[in-house]
């Protein structure tokens, strides 16, 4: 677990989370501060995130592949991981990212 | 729901362009809404998104092709053996082919999420050509990608009423499942149009086939259609129907009954339809066997589908009308196909028909008769059959034969009226019955680009084969059999008598005329006689005259020496002389 937390420390610095949203809906909206929330209280604010509105830029979307909205792209640390949703539940996400064992 | 744009009463079609289905569907399908093909691995769902599209290109409707399944490089990789062009549509701008991949691994979800991003960039693809034909192939992949089943069909549903508000005519392509059209229940949003393609085997030989399973508010064929793949795409079989495009041959090829040949003006067009239509035992069998006979004659093939005689059959009775097809059927020139009507389905039948006729490569076709077909299908899909057997042959410059059996009631006139627009060359052959007995007619009731005779000739079937006789027309109408036969001898007897007059007269007038000649000669000849008698007369006068005269003279020439001549006396002498003369 603390190898694992410092192997996710050591790649801090190049944590690049793209997020991917349509407009201002209110999921949208959750997804936003869900995702700065969680980088707060767990990325000690080394990593960048781009908010890329697919609504106004349909083609930015074909990028990442992404289909679903929200969804969050992280391109470092690789692999590369996809979550769709709003974000709302932090220990999925934190299991994505291989932060938390799978169970 | 949003509101839907069906102003009309009739259903608009978008003809898809693809050979054969169009015409099953009665001009394509719905247009502006989605329509599903589902059907199993392997059974051509990609490749009829494909055609659909390139054909919408050729028809001016670009389009977008959503792959879920098969990179876009592959997929032009895997259709360019069919002569589409993939590429050279997508720089042309006329096809977009929007990659969406999903890769299961590395996506999970937390949270309530939507598939905005599919519809924006489907949006956009759509926009970037014009689009007005989308094919998702294969939706279903979505089902794998995202666990949330509940938002993935809420998000279907609103994709359907998207593209129909789009107004963009799509195709959803689907895996069958085990017992449902499809496996994850798309039939369900799509309501309009369902066609099932299936693949399988039966009798060892694998067939692909086509079925409109559902099309909601207008008619179509039931029945699954045979198609093919070939280098030109999907070939809804096993007649192609690609239009009214086919040669139009000058030639003309004899029809075997001389006389016939006469009344058609030397005969039929190459590759044209002919279609003897006739009540029971009219002769319509005897007439296309003469049809197989001048085919064999000129040493070109002829192939005859017999729905009612076996081939043996056919030939012993044909030879009872002086017409031996044995020879024919024996140097391989002649091919006999015998078959029930109702052994096989239509499709089976047009299957059958159109193998044999890429087996066999004749020039001239027979199907007797055609009027069987109805007993297995109804009447438009007969002709929807028809019709694709003729486009083909017209295509492959083959003379049809066909023979169709009418009866007295008007059922089949009707059909027959359905079928006549696909038939150039029409024989009618009627029965007239009178005078206790039954002849055979036929006139030529329609032959195209022909100048034929209008004439109602007698059919008369013997031993030494078929004439057509001009039969008596008078004021009694037709006369046909004895009834002619007596008419022509009352005639022949009518035309003796008047040729009896007519030398009697003749003779009796060169009789009289000769008699008046004699006449003429007898009267001329006492005119001679008449004149030579006068002239005799004034001879005689004269000389008489001048007898006297000289008379006279010495008279006076007496007198003189007697007396003194007197003034008188001259004068006297020169009197008479003026009364002589």
């Amino acid at each position: 677990m603390t190898s694992r937390k410092k192997a996710a420390g050591n790649d801090l610095d190049s944590w690049n989370l793209r997020l991917y949203v349509a407009g201002q809906t209110p999921r949208s909206v959750a997804a936003i501060a869900n995702l700065k929330k969680f980088c707060a209280e767990h990325l000690d604010e080394r990593y960048t995130i781009e908010i890329i509105d697919v609504a106004t830029n349909p083609k930015v979307a074909r990028r990442d592949q992404i289909v679903a909205i929200p969804t969050l792209v992280r391109k470092l640390p690789v692999p590369i991981r996809k979550i769709i949703g709003d974000l709302s539940n932090t220990e999925r996400v934190l299991v994505s990212f291989d932060m938390r064992p799978r169970t | 729901m949003p509101q839907r744009s069906t102003a009309g009463t009739e259903l608009a079609k978008c003809p898809t362009g693809i050979a054969g289905l169009d015409e099953i569907t009665n001009g394509g399908i719905p247009r502006g809404r989605p329509t599903l093909i589902c059907g199993g691995p392997g059974c051509g769902k990609t490749l009829f998104g494909i055609e659909f599209l390139i054909r919408g290109v050729e028809q001016g409707e670009p389009g977008v092709f959503v792959a879920f399944e098969e990179r876009p490089e592959e997929l032009a990789q895997n259709v360019t053996s069919l002569g589409f062009d993939l590429h050279r549509l997508q720089k042309q701008k006329k096809l977009f082919v929007e990659y969406i991949h999903i890769e299961r691994s590395e996506i999970d979800e937390t949270g309530d999420y939507d598939l905005e991003a599919l519809f924006l960039r489907l949006g956009d693809a759509i926009d970037s050509v014009g689009a007005k034909r989308v094919v998702l192939d294969t939706l279903e992949t979505l089902f794998s990608g995202f666990a949330n089943e509940a938002i993935l069909r809420a998000e279907l549903r609103r994709l359907f009423r998207w593209l129909k508000d789009r107004g963009v005519t799509a195709i959803i392509t689907a895996e069958r499942g085990d017992g449902a059209l499809t496996r994850q229940g798309l039939e369900e949003y799509v309501s309009d149009c369902v066609i099932v393609l299936d693949h399988r085997l039966s009798d060892q030989v694998a067939t692909r086939r086509l079925r409109v399973v559902k099309y909601r508010g207008t008619s179509h064929g039931t029945n699954e259609y045979p198609f093919l793949i070939d280098k030109d795409g999907i070939d809804v079989l096993p007649i192609t129907s690609i239009g009214l495009s086919h040669h139009a041959s000058t030639e003309r090829v004899a029809t075997g009954i001389a006389d016939l040949d006469q009344m058609l003006a030397g005969g039929v067009y190459r590759g044209s339809t002919v279609l003897v239509s006739g009540t029971a035992g009219a002769g319509k069998s005897s007439i296309s066997a003469f049809f197989a006979k001048a085919s064999c004659e000129r040493g070109e093939r002829c192939l005859l589908f017999a729905y009612e005689e076996s081939p043996q059959q056919i030939v012993r009775n044909m030879k009872s009308i002086g017409n031996d097809l044995s020879p024919y059927i024996r140097n391989g020139l002649l091919q006999c196909i015998a078959a029930r009507p109702t052994t096989f389905g239509l499709e089976m039948h047009l299957a059958t028909i159109h193998k044999a006729i890429r087996q066999f490569s004749p020039r001239v076709l027979i199907v007797d008769p055609i009027t069987n077909f109805f007993s297995v299908a109804d009447p438009k899909e007969v002709k929807a059959m028809l019709m694709r057997l003729v486009d083909f042959l017209k295509m492959q410059q083959i003379t049809a034969v066909f023979t169709s059996l009418t009866s007295g009631g008007h059922a089949l006139e009707a059909t027959e009226a359905g079928i006549s627009s696909l038939i150039d060359t029409w024989l009618l052959l009627r029965d007239l019955e009178s005078n206790g007995e039954r002849n055979r007619a036929m006139y030529v009731l329609k032959s195209r680009g022909t100048a034929h005779s209008n004439q109602m000739r007698e059919f008369v079937l013997s031993s030494h084969g078929v004439r057509l006789i001009e039969p008596y027309l008078g004021a009694e109408g037709i006369l046909t059999g004895s009834s002619r036969v007596a008419q022509e001898a009352k005639e022949s007897w009518a035309l003796m008598q008047r040729r009896d007059d007519t030398e009697r007269k003749r003779r009796g007038i060169e009789r009289r005329s000769q008699e008046i000649e004699a006449q003429i000669a007898a009267l001329r000849l006492e005119m001679t006689a008449e004149t030579e008698e006068l002239e005799r007369l004034i001879a005689g006068e004269n000389a008489y005259e001048r007898k006297v005269s000289a008379d006279k003279e010495v008279m006076a020439i007496s007198r003189k020496s007697i007396a003194k001549p007197a003034a008188s006396g001259r004068r006297l002498g020169m009197k008479r002389r003026s009364v002589a003369s």
